[in-house]
């Protein structure tokens, strides 16, 4: 994509992104009149301290699962920034499992119910922006952030309405029941006899890593990958090529929309156990930029969802240890990050490959 | 390393390189260059695809700086940070693909970038005044007001040279000029390049067809590899000679084997008639007849129906009027066929454009040696890396494409072996019907001899091939009957037999009618 070597792309790019990211960092902070070693020194301890990885851990999650989302439609060189929408109604794929069901099933196939759910759900969302841009040419952008602001108004009405928890005025549902939830690590560590601190962190966890792999083997080793990839490489060989291409576009919005459906795994059925009002918090937004980070490759995702959950972790820490530093200005550090990794992903591609392939070709 | 150079010492240079190079990456695309232009000539710059020429020419018009060696103009020295630098010393340059705006009228491309002040009006009447005045002495009559939309193409290149000589262009290049025109407006081009010389101009052709060079340059240069493998005088030199220092060995003639017998029609086409939504037909009531063991040319100047013919023959366009039968099938509106049907009905397709169609660039090679064949990249819906490898092993072997990396990607071949990765592909189980759309374009003339020795040999094996060719010279080398489309019509059906470049020119102007075939 950069006409950059690999290792220069992937390896070094990123690195260089995130360094400079910091430094504008370390000056905001040097503004405030903090001193920047020690507030990234915290930056760590809070994110990678004890206790604090199993936070990261579950931030993280989130991030897998919303920047798989977008770098699966990506390699069809679909711009699908839904994200938000889609997980939210993964959610409410979850809710209606779980409410309606619990009391039925046993606890595990409500869960498994709910899983499924989830994905179907965020497919269903994603799917009709697809079908819109495949077969109607509306510009995808446009019509997956518009469903954001449908799926933002639904669970508005839902949970103000229709789905509110009885007899009270907040707008969420009533918990789920235990038995449906999905297991917290801390709560399966203890299980074996280990100590372990409490945290957020759920059993979905496993399930993004698991997604990892899937969209691995799905894009690079099927011959559904294949197409994927051809579209996105060009369409025009891709139709060349026999390629269905509105149903590949279509299917692929499918998967994207499914992955960020599981997102929901994490937040609802894994934390809240109920639904509330914007669990999605950004998250599908910032997944762009995790995909951007990670090369659009699940190994590059995983790295960058961890480093966005360290951030997010560390970043809370902050405002706790200095008085100056505000959550305001922690999400002005997290924000710098996703700027420099993100929007600004490839601005510094030509300089860095005069000052490195320059010198290559010198001693070549 | 100009050897063989008689009378162009005497004259003074209007172009002096001196040591030029220029690296992309690992390509060196100009070694060590040392080129003379001589004033007030019409200079050739010739070679294959990859020579390097473009390279040269783009250096000298500024696109591009040297990383080393010096550069002098009209004898002064230059150092060009942009075109506008080259323009600002009298170098004007007309690209293969012109740079026109198409709603503008001619007047207002020419001034387009030079208005003279915010307001339009003051300008135009002294642009207007000199625009007539430049068209008169050379030649080059264009209404100033047409739209270029309604130009055809011979003109909107008129007007690209207008423009050039307009900001006082004293050293022209043409970038490949004539691939888009006629033989005739060819013609035309060429004598206008001759005015301009009269005029005491410089005319730089860059080019790989080595008859326009012997027809109007006086001079010329070949480039192979990146270096200057000669320098010669026109009238002191042969296309034989000038294609030798080309390629670097002997170059042999396609020779045509001896005419079946017979042939048996596979695929049959009736009253094609296609239209883009909303606007006049590309293609009408085009009929046509393919048979097993013979090759039908299509000839047309570029842009006159053959793209939409390969198209509605493909399955990629849908078609409206008329039908097609293949293989006992009957494909008209109300029975579309997709590309992946009549693919496994037994059609083959090498696209006219092969970076964009035939080919996804960042692919591998054994990738696209797959490309439209799910089935050969592996088991079920899985690829399997040892299946493709497996694959197109043999046919990197058979078509001798190198450097024989099946993992190396597409974009990194030359576009002679870029189109090699393509007919391997679609060569390679001996299609029944093959369209195959500019096979050599852009391809180097060693590789051209080795494709149409290929062709040859799917004919003989029993194929029916469709070729679709702007050159002239390889519908001759090639076809056993000719259609000539103008302006999405069929001019004429020919047998190849008796047919010269300059009848099909005339058909292909739609200036006479071919017989009926």
């Amino acid at each position: 994509m950069t006409g950059l070597p690999r290792w220069l792309d992937i390896g070094v790019l990123p690195l260089v992104n995130l360094a400079l990211a910091l430094l504008a960092a370390a000056v905001v902070v040097a503004l405030v009149g903090e001193d920047p070693l020690e507030v990234f020194a915290v930056l760590l301890q809070g994110a990678f301290g004890p206790g604090a990885l199993g936070y990261t851990l579950y931030y993280a999650t989130n991030f897998v699962f919303t920047g798989l989302a977008a770098a699966l439609a990506f390699q069809a060189r679909l711009f699908n920034i839904g994200a938000e929408g889609q997980a939210t109604l993964g959610g409410l794929g979850i809710a209606l499992a779980c409410l309606s069901l619990e009391t039925v099933l046993p606890g595990w196939l409500v869960a498994l119910v709910a899983i499924a759910g989830a994905a179907l759900f965020g497919a269903a969302w994603a799917v009709v922006p697809g079908w819109l841009q495949a077969y109607r040419g509306s510009h995808i952008v446009i019509t997956t952030i518009m469903f954001n602001f449908l799926a933002s108004g639904l669970m508005v009405w839902l949970l103000s309405g229709p789905m509110m928890r009885p007899g009270q005025g907040s707008p969420q549902t009533r918990l789920f029941d235990e038995a449906v939830r999905l297991p917290a690590v801390h709560d399966i560590v203890r299980a074996l006899g280990f100590e372990a601190a409490r945290s957020p962190l759920n059993l979905s966890f496993l399930f993004a890593l698991i997604a990892c792999v899937a969209v691995w083997v799905l894009v690079w080793r099927t011959k559904f990958g294949y197409a994927l990839r051809a579209i996105g490489h060009s369409e025009e060989a891709a139709r060349y090529a026999g390629i269905p291409v509105r149903r590949a576009v279509v299917a692929a919005m499918a998967l994207s929309g499914a992955l960020a459906g599981c997102m929901a795994l994490n937040e609802v059925l894994g934390v809240q156990h109920k639904l509330v009002l914007n669990f999605s918090a950004g998250y599908g937004f910032t997944g762009i930029a995790v995909a951007l980070m990670g090369r659009n490759h699940p190994l590059g995702i995983l790295a960058a969802g961890l480093l966005f959950g360290a951030l997010f972790q560390g970043g809370a820490e902050l405002n706790f240890e200095f008085e100056t530093i505000t959550h305001e200005l922690a999400l002005v550090i997290q924000g710098l990050v996703i700027l420099f990794s993100g929007a600004l992903a490839y601005m510094f591609t030509p300089w860095l490959a005069r000052l490195l392939l320059a010198r290559n070709a010198a001693h070549a | 390393m100009s050897g063989g150079n008689g009378s162009g010492e005497a004259r003074r240079a209007a172009v002096r390189l001196r040591g030029v190079t220029k690296r992309f990456g690992a390509v060196l695309a100009n070694d060590d260059v040392d080129l003379d232009i001589p004033a007030g000539t019409v200079h050739g710059i010739i070679g294959e695809n990859g020579a390097g020429k473009s390279t040269l020419a783009s250096i000298i018009y500024g696109l591009y700086a040297a990383d080393r060696g010096s550069m002098e103009i009209d004898g002064r020295p230059a150092s060009l940070r942009s075109p506008a630098d080259a323009i600002r010393l009298g170098v004007g340059m007309v690209h293969q693909h012109f740079m026109l705006v198409p709603t503008f009228t001619v007047l207002e491309n020419v001034m387009l970038g030079m208005e003279g002040g915010f307001r339009l009006r003051g300008g135009e009447a002294d642009i207007r005044a000199r625009l007539e005045d430049l068209s008169r002495t050379h030649g080059l009559e264009v209404d100033p007001d047409a739209l270029i939309d309604d130009l055809p193409v011979g003109l909107r290149q008129r007007v690209e040279i207008l423009k050039a000589l307009f900001r006082g262009a004293r050293i022209l290049i043409l970038d490949e000029p004539t691939g888009v025109l006629t033989p005739d407006e060819t013609d035309r081009l060429f004598v206008v390049l001759r005015a301009i010389r009269d005029a005491g101009g410089t005319a730089v052709l860059i080019t790989h067809k080595l008859r326009e060079v012997m027809a109007v340059c006086d001079t010329v240069s070949v480039m192979r590899h990146g270096r200057l493998a000669g320098h010669r005088n026109t009238d002191e030199t042969t296309t034989g000679e000038l294609a030798e220092l080309m390629v670097g060995r002997k170059v042999g003639q396609t020779v045509r084997p001896p005419e079946s017998g017979a042939r048996t029609p596979v695929l049959r086409a009736a009253g094609l008639t296609w239209r883009q939504a909303g606007s006049a037909p590309r293609l009408q009531d085009v009929s046509l007849e393919l048979r097993a063991g013979e090759i039908l040319a299509v000839a047309g100047v570029s842009g006159n129906g053959q793209s939409e013919l390969l198209d509605l023959l493909s399955g990629l366009a849908d078609v409206q009027e008329g039908y097609v039968e293949f293989a006992g099938r009957r494909i008209d509106a109300a029975h579309p066929a997709t590309p992946a049907e009549l693919r496994a009905l037994g059609l083959a397709h090498v696209p006219e454009d092969r970076q964009r169609r035939g080919l996804v660039l960042p692919f591998e090679a054994r990738e696209n040696a797959v490309l439209g064949r799910p089935e050969r990249a592996g088991p079920g819906p899985w690829t399997s890396g040892a299946a493709m490898q497996a694959h197109a092993e043999p046919l990197i072997e058979r078509f001798d494409i190198r450097p024989p990396e099946p993992r190396r990607p597409a974009a990194g071949f030359s576009g002679g072996n870029q189109q090699k990765i393509v007919l391997a592909r679609e060569f390679e189980s001996v299609p029944a019907v093959l369209l195959l759309g500019q096979p050599t374009r852009g391809v180097d003339i060693g590789t051209i001899e080795t494709i149409h020795a290929e062709v040859m040999a799917l004919k003989e094996r029993g194929s029916a091939i469709l070729l679709v060719s702007t050159e002239l010279d390889e519908i001759l080398a090639l076809a056993d009957r000719i259609m000539v489309l103008n302006a999405g019509r069929v001019a004429g059906t020919v047998p190849a037999e008796g047919a010269t470049a300059r009848r099909l020119g005339l058909m292909m102007t739609g200036a006479s009618e071919g017989m009926g075939a």
